[in-house]
């Protein structure tokens, strides 16, 4: 039979209609996925019991491999085994090249602005071979968990720009894996934590992987995490500690630099393996198989092992330090500080840390695990799995969007500090007769007119039926996605005609400008409501002159005589050269008298109509016929 | 008769309700629905109800409603792996038959 898990009070669910969720680090050297089941968040080992899964991917004569089994092959077909993917990700060649690192791939030259990996199996993007690592943690995910995933959350670091972000999201979709959202990896770790449900504070995320290292300043505000700073060197690393004791294995067994590869490997091997052992151990036993295969057994203590990193300890401290300037914080603000990545199990790391931040770092999560477990149970919330039935609050939308009207005036369909994912629609019309197309022009900010806001995006819808103005229903919907991504979409309803765009509202713009622009909203208030209503009473105005226009061309001759149509003109004119000028009330004047000055011709104009309607038939006619109507 | 756990099932039931932090207990129980009849439930307790037995063993309560009880009299609960996946199973000596994948059931 099926195996079971242990719901909430009140949440088991019907057969069948489990939602499966899960959490993913896809991390540039190891990744991992997890879960929530019975209540604990746990990550997912593979079949041999590994739980990191190396974010490595070979392409062998024999098919794809990942993981464990593609790092086994890096140093025999190295061109075909791609690891550290992660680095290129919504990298154009160009931002490749500059990485400034050797890297050992041969690219395919292409017009394409993705690099494209020259393999066995053909060229691969670097979404291609995320894809290939997420698919074998969907596989293990799905196995461990007897069914489908409904969707996933993949982590990502908080300094990922749009395109890379996006990158990550097609890797997903190749994968075939639905996201219900990316998050920073330091929020992950925070969430972990259970932070989010604390109080309001700022903490500090320090995440010392295996290759790179990432310091995060983070502020929770009524349950959404912001980040405030980031920074770091993406070139440090537990690498770097095991290098710097295989050095000194190296001075103290008398071991050249210039050593085998097997010689290397071996060097690298024994330095891991006695920085693992002094976790624990106050010193211990390092045993070196030389060139000669001879031994050569030395003792390496924490005090040498600490003089040793302390100079590559000190860049993070120095790094922690430049992050809380930009994020313009004191120490003594900083509530809790977590402890990401395998690197910070070196007590050293923890104690430095511990000195820098004069408190001590939160560590009871198994530090490789962290991030991915708080992915897990954010999955598990958006799957609906959540215990206490409410959504959380993750994201706001920092600024209104809007569109343009005419008179360069923005309606706002969404407004600022609304939760997101949200949708809104809102119906808008055509503004002159037989109008075909409509420019739609999105906009974000809070001031009233348009060339005060930014513009996000513009684009067009065609192929609207001709209508009278007024006649055609266009709903234009603002859809923003759990990442913050706006798209909108424009349909006339009545023909069905649509057309969209995707955008990143807040892409290249920092916490500052848009608190700059709040303030100007709120600055120009006043200023932005006269302007608005002197430019909605010209809208008006132009409005007024096109249907009389329109009118006088189709009957003006017929229905008026030639000392009419003067008068009517000599309105007609003073509404034109009124609107011209920046005086509301004058605009407003020159409506009224127009419209009073052409009551006797509106008046011709429906009597016209009617007789044209009831030429030809009788008034029983239009009378049964209403009749029915009733 | 009643509810046993096995030894695996009494030890993950232990640690989940330690890593939860708070609960009686584990709840067994049937309800209506399913592809075939009824479907089993399985929760943490917070709170008990005025209809609810309680049969303790090794150190784990199970509580179990009365209306349930009469489907699940005699069952052991078990924990066990398929592969990668783990979980709970219910060995329940009133079944007749269940559907193809095990969730839902008829006695």
């Amino acid at each position: 039979m099926a195996l079971l898990q242990i719901a909430e009070p009140g949440e088991a669910q019907a057969p069948h209609e489990h939602r499966l969720a899960a959490g993913i680090d896809l991390g540039t050297t190891n990744s991992l996925v997890a879960t929530v089941r019975s209540g604990t968040s746990e990550t997912l080992p593979d079949h041999d019991g590994h739980h990191l899964l190396p974010s490595v991917v070979s392409y062998s004569e024999e098919g794809i491999l990942v993981g464990q089994q593609a790092r086994e092959r890096a140093t025999t077909d190295p061109l075909n085994t791609i690891s550290s993917i992660k680095r290129l990700m919504g990298r154009g060649i160009a931002d490749v090249m500059s990485l400034g690192e050797q890297l050992p791939w041969q690219f395919a030259d292409s017009e394409a602005s993705v690099p494209r990996i020259k393999t066995r199996a053909g060229d691969v993007s670097p979404v291609e071979v995320s894809a290939e690592i997420l698919k074998c943690l969907n596989r293990r995910a799905e196995d461990s968990l007897g069914g489908e995933l409904s969707g996933v959350v993949i982590t990502v670091p908080a300094y990922f720009d749009d395109a890379q972000r996006q990158a990550t999201k097609d890797a997903a979709k190749l994968a075939g894996l639905h996201v219900y959202r990316l998050l920073n990896e330091p929020t992950a770790a925070a969430i972990a934590y259970g932070l989010d449900e604390g109080a309001d504070g700022i903490h500090a995320i320090f995440d010392l992987g295996g290759g790179t290292f990432d310091i995060s300043v983070l502020r929770l505000t009524r349950g959404v995490f912001e980040v405030m700073a980031t920074g770091g060197d993406s070139a440090l690393g537990g690498d770097d500690f095991d290098h710097a004791i295989a050095g000194w294995i190296m001075q103290q067994a008398g071991i050249s630099n210039d050593a085998d590869p097997m010689i290397q490997r071996r060097l690298m091997h024994a330095a891991r393996h006695a920085k693992e052992a002094l976790t624990e151990a106050d010193s211990t036993t390092v045993v070196m198989q030389l060139a000669d295969d001879s031994n050569w057994q030395g003792e390496l203590d924490v005090e040498t092992l600490n003089t040793l990193i302390d100079p590559l300890i000190r860049k993070t401290i120095t790094a922690c330090r430049r992050t809380l300037r930009d994020a313009a914080v004191d120490i003594d603000e900083i509530e809790d500080v977590v402890m990401v990545g395998g690197s910070t199990r070196v007590p050293r790391v923890r104690e430095k840390v511990c000195d820098f931040f004069a408190r001590e770092p939160l560590v009871s999560i198994d530090p490789d695990s962290v991030v991915a477990i708080g992915a897990a149970q954010q999955a598990n919330q958006l799957a609906g799995n959540n215990p206490d039935g409410e959504m959380l609050l993750l994201d706001v939308n920092p600024l209104s969007l809007g569109l343009e009207t005419m008179g360069g005036l923005v309606e706002k369909v969404i407004p600022r500090n609304t939760t997101i994912p949200v949708a809104r629609a809102q119906e808008f019309t055509t503004f002159k007769d037989g109008q075909t197309a409509m420019a739609i022009h999105v906009v974000q900010g809070e001031r009233e007119m348009v060339d005060d806001c930014r513009s996000l995006a513009r684009f067009e819808l065609r192929d609207i039926p001709p209508m009278v103005a007024g006649a055609a229903r266009i709903r234009v919907t603002f859809n923003v996605d759990a990442d913050g991504l706006l798209s909108v979409e424009a349909m006339e309803e009545t023909s069905g005609t649509k057309a969209s765009v995707d955008i990143k509202p807040s892409y290249g713009l920092s916490d500052n400008e848009i608190a700059d622009m709040l303030r100007a909203s709120v600055a120009h208030a006043e200023e932005d409501r006269d302007l608005r209503r002197l430019r909605e009473q010209q809208v008006e105005a132009y409005r007024v002159i096109e249907a009389l226009q329109a009118a006088l061309t189709v009957d003006g001759d017929q229905l008026l005589s030639a000392e009419e149509r003067a008068g009517i003109d000599a309105h007609l004119n003073s509404v034109i050269e009124s609107a011209k000028l920046d005086d509301v009330d004058a605009i407003e004047n020159a409506i009224k008298q127009l419209e009073s000055g052409c009551e006797f011709y509106v008046e011709r104009r429906m009597n016209a109509g009617i007789r044209e309607a009831m030429a030809g038939h009788t008034v029983s006619e239009f009378e049964s016929s209403e009749d029915d109507s009733k | 008769m009643g509810i046993t756990l096995t030894d695996a099932a009494a030890s993950r039931v232990s640690s989940f309700l330690a890593n939860r932090g708070k609960g009686l207990g584990v709840r067994l129980g049937v309800r209506t629905s399913g592809c075939s009849g009824m479907a089993y439930v399985l929760e943490f307790v917070d709170d008990m109800n005025d209809d609810d037995e309680i049969f303790e063993d090794h150190g784990v309560k199970v509580i179990i409603d009365k209306k349930s009880l009469v489907y699940l009299d005699g069952t052991e609960l078990d924990y066990g792996k398929e592969g990668l996946n783990e979980g709970f199973k219910f060995n329940n000596p009133n079944v007749k038959d269940e559907c193809g994948c095990g969730e839902s059931f008829t006695i």
